[in-house]
């Protein structure tokens, strides 16, 4: 399932120009900052917008070809878009609002399916509401299922956690998760956000006025220092190695770590995230330490402003560590030097 | 009251309802295209649907008159083809009334219709809905309030039109006197004042219902 994008629009002072695209399902994030031309790529993919120029193909059809003159109007595209504001229809119940998407899929009616999406996102209780009587965080569920529902071959999602608190942030990220890890779709996330993208992406097209300034896999490019994106510290795909005691072994391409015991499945693949500042080095293996996760690591490369970014390879994996500039220093720290990553804590999002 | 104003009344309110109802898909096709559509004479269109507000009624009345009687043009060639006649008629008189209050149910339609998150049009399209379907299934049920409420107001005020009634088809009893034609017949007739303060009072009663449901479901639909 793939899909290409590329497009060219002048606005006055602001051309749009890019050219990107994903092989497979999962989560891409365009990530930029506001006015980045973010939510203009998204209503072009969506049929919403008419670029000047470009080219869409999703899943094999040609949905765009200025160079032709196709055009599949918004309404064919068969495309789940998830508005930043929810947009649920006012005057229909919750289930109406479900179904409103699903009647109009060509294809035949499957009340399984309605009741799968309804209990992914846990919207059993909120069926015969109104939408005015949603919460913020309830309101983006039905609009996510409303789009699911729609048959679609790819989901957009424009800052779906952008109009809500840190508290509704928090309820409505586990049924992303699960969005991106149940459906077998393409996904494109719009976010302004980096641990949002951190914590949901596969990969990143990062926009910045209008161009892509850089893509790849979110494993790379959120931890690469001297690029277009602060590192974050790290982001791990994990599985579930053994349980001990009051501990879970997570395996990565890299090593192992060990955190509070999770209540998941051995084999069962976790995401975790290592804040740069959750990493120190020792030049030395440290003999008696309180911290469980003691990574070998190799250093690549040094950069950062202010503090030292330290950028390492972790076996296959990779992080960068945020140091002073004074530590960096004492241990005479440079590339090629191999060194021992202290992870401090590790903050584990969700099974994935 | 007597058998004749009962008649009078009845026939008010036939002749409103018919009006109103008749004009609706008019009025809802002309918010929509004032709403939504750009097109060049835009300001021109908006003026002339807003016309009879500001038109004497007797004018509207004459230029049916000369549209539509039986001796010319149109009216002609509808009476000779179709049989069709508005002269005389309380068909005529639901026609000067629909076209008088028309401006009522374009303008509460249109305010209805710009208030609406165009957003919502955008997701049902998303969705797979068509035009029409968009339309008769997000659009109109979202403007309903405001279609009901210049539905009611346009009754209220069709129900005290004069001028362009007696002007078009006349004051027939039974057929085209409806109230304030009534009320004038009586003030005609020596010693008819307390008919036709009978008569005033009950327009009186009958405008100030219906001007409180308009405001009722306005009121309603913003809550």
């Amino acid at each position: 399932m793939s899909v290409e994008i590329a497009l060219r629009h002048g606005f006055g002072g602001f051309t749009l120009d890019v050219q990107f695209g994903t092989e497979r399902a999962g989560v891409t994030a365009l990530f930029g900052p506001s006015g980045a031309g973010k939510t203009t790529i998204v209503n072009a993919i969506a049929g919403l917008f008419r670029p000047q120029q470009g080219r869409i193909v999703i899943a094999g059809r040609v949905v765009l070809d200025t160079a032709t003159g196709s055009f599949t109007p918004a309404v064919a595209r068969r495309i789940g878009y998830v508005f930043q504001d929810a947009r649920l229809f006012p005057h229909m119940r919750v289930a109406d609002n479900l179904r409103f998407g699903w009647r109009r899929a060509k294809r035949p009616a499957d009340e399984a399916e309605i009741a799968q999406v309804v209990a992914m996102l846990g919207l059993e209780g909120l069926l015969d509401r109104r939408p005015r009587a949603l919460s913020g965080g309830e309101k983006s569920r039905v609009a996510l299922g409303r789009a699911l529902l729609s048959a679609p071959d790819i989901l957009l999602l424009d800052e779906p956690l952008a109009a809500l608190d840190a508290a509704r942030r928090a309820e409505i990220l586990p049924y992303l998760e699960r969005l991106r890890d149940e459906t077998r779709l393409p996904i494109f996330l719009v976010s302004h956000n980096v641990d949002e993208v951190a914590r949901l992406a596969d990969d990143v097209v990062m926009l910045r006025d209008g161009r892509v300034v850089a893509q790849g896999s979110v494993f790379d490019l959120l931890t690469r220092i001297g690029g277009e994106i602060e590192p974050v510290g790290a982001v791990l795909d994990t599985a579930v190695g053994e349980h001990r005691d009051d501990l879970t072994v997570l395996r990565f391409d890299g090593g192992e770590l060990f955190v509070p015991r999770l209540a998941r499945a051995v084999g069962t693949r976790v995401r975790v995230r290592i804040r740069a500042e959750d990493i120190m080095l020792a030049r030395d293996e440290p003999k008696a330490i309180s911290a469980n996760n003691l990574l070998p690591a190799m250093i690549t490369a040094i950069g950062g402003t202010g503090q030292a970014d330290i950028e390492l390879a972790i076996g296959a994996s990779r992080a960068v560590a945020r140091i002073t500039r004074a530590s960096a220093a004492r241990l005479q720290l440079a590339p090629g030097v191999a060194v021992f990553a202290v992870v401090k804590s590790v903050i584990v999002d969700s099974a994935s | 009251m007597s058998a004749e104003e009962w008649q009078a009344l009845g026939l008010s309110l036939k002749v409103s309802s018919v009006a109103v109802f008749a004009a609706l898909p008019f009025a809802v096709a002309a918010a929509l295209g004032l709403a939504r559509a750009r097109f060049p004479g835009k300001t021109v269109v908006d003026a002339v649907i807003h016309l009879p507000l500001v038109l004497p009624p007797v004018a509207v009345g004459f230029l049916l008159l000369s549209v539509l009687g039986t001796r010319a043009g149109l009216g002609g060639w509808l009476f000779a083809t179709f049989g069709i006649r508005f002269v005389f008629s309380w068909t005529g008189a639901a026609l000067a009334c629909g076209l008088i209050t028309f401006p009522f149910q374009v303008r509460a339609i249109r305010l209805a219709l710009e208030s609406a998150d165009p957003g919502l049009d955008d997701a049902a399209r998303s969705l797979g809905a068509g035009w029409f379907d968009r339309l008769a299934n997000v659009t109109l049920p979202l403007a309903l309030p405001g279609i009901v409420a210049g539905l009611v107001t346009a009754f209220a005020a069709s129900l005290g039109e004069f001028g362009a009634i007696i002007t078009f088809v006349s004051n027939i009893p039974g057929e085209t006197r409806t109230l304030p034609l009534a009320i004038y017949s009586a003030l005609q007739t020596p010693g008819g004042e307390a008919e036709a303060a009978r008569l005033s009072l009950l327009s009186i009663v009958l405008a100030l219902a219906f001007m409180t449901l308009a405001e009722t479901v306005r009121r309603r639909s913003r809550a």
